[in-house]
């Protein structure tokens, strides 16, 4: 059972990075990240290490997401390119 | 941001979840022995939770939580826990970082290994914790 889970956990991940590079909206882009983020936490866990999932989501929760809509404040809020 | 946020509801959850944050950071310090955690991650929640109180309360209230003149000095004095206890070790006759040799008077050899850990942690979190709050005060200019 594990292994479906494992691998609907990857597709996730996948998914969430290709849209977060494709997006123009940058805000939503960063939601997305830390999307990524709690996918990536998740899938360490189910590899049996719970301290660097841990790490994962504490850091992509509470430090990055704050400080990329920081970023964005300072910038315009659509990507440019 | 600099102003407090407009929404009540944001202000009051804010003022609710700031202090259960904080009791989860302790936490997460002082079972860093037993269960996943430890300084760095016990640092991070702390720092969340006076960023929650930035974002949300405005700089006027939560300057008084944690003043921004403060972050840079304790973030030095972590360091200098941590690199003073290593020291200490060191020039007690061991290695560096090795807590046998710390000069604490009274304590058996594993009882001090106990002690050094909960200390070496103490610096990693006072300086993650300050350095993280230092970084949002430097973007956010105040």
């Amino acid at each position: 059972m594990q292994w479906q889970i494992e691998i609907l956990l990857y597709i996730i991940l996948i998914v969430a990075a290709l849209s977060a590079l494709g997006i123009r909206n940058l805000l939503a882009a960063v939601v997305i990240l830390n999307i990524f983020s709690f996918m990536s936490a998740s899938i360490m866990v189910s590899m049996g290490a719970i301290d660097v999932a841990f790490t994962e989501a504490v850091v992509g929760a509470g430090a990055v997401g704050v400080f990329n809509i920081l970023a964005i404040l300072r910038t315009s809020r659509k990507s440019l390119d | 941001m600099k102003t407090p946020s407009g929404s009540p509801i944001i202000q009051v959850a804010a003022r609710g979840l700031v202090p259960v944050i904080q009791i989860i950071g302790l936490y997460v310090f002082f079972h860093g022995h037993y269960s996943p955690g430890g300084g760095f991650q016990g640092g991070v929640l702390l720092a969340a939770s006076i960023l929650l109180a930035r974002l949300s309360l405005g700089t006027e209230v939560s300057q008084l939580l944690f003043p921004a003149r403060k972050t840079i000095i304790f973030s030095a004095l972590g360091a200098l826990i941590f690199a003073g206890t290593g020291l200490a070790a060191l020039l007690a006759g061991g290695h560096f970082l090795n807590y046998e040799f710390l000069p604490l008077p009274g304590l058996e050899p594993a009882e001090l290994r106990n002690w050094g850990i909960l200390i070496i942690e103490s610096g990693v979190t006072l300086t993650v914790m300050t350095s993280l709050i230092a970084i949002y005060d430097e973007i956010i200019g105040c």
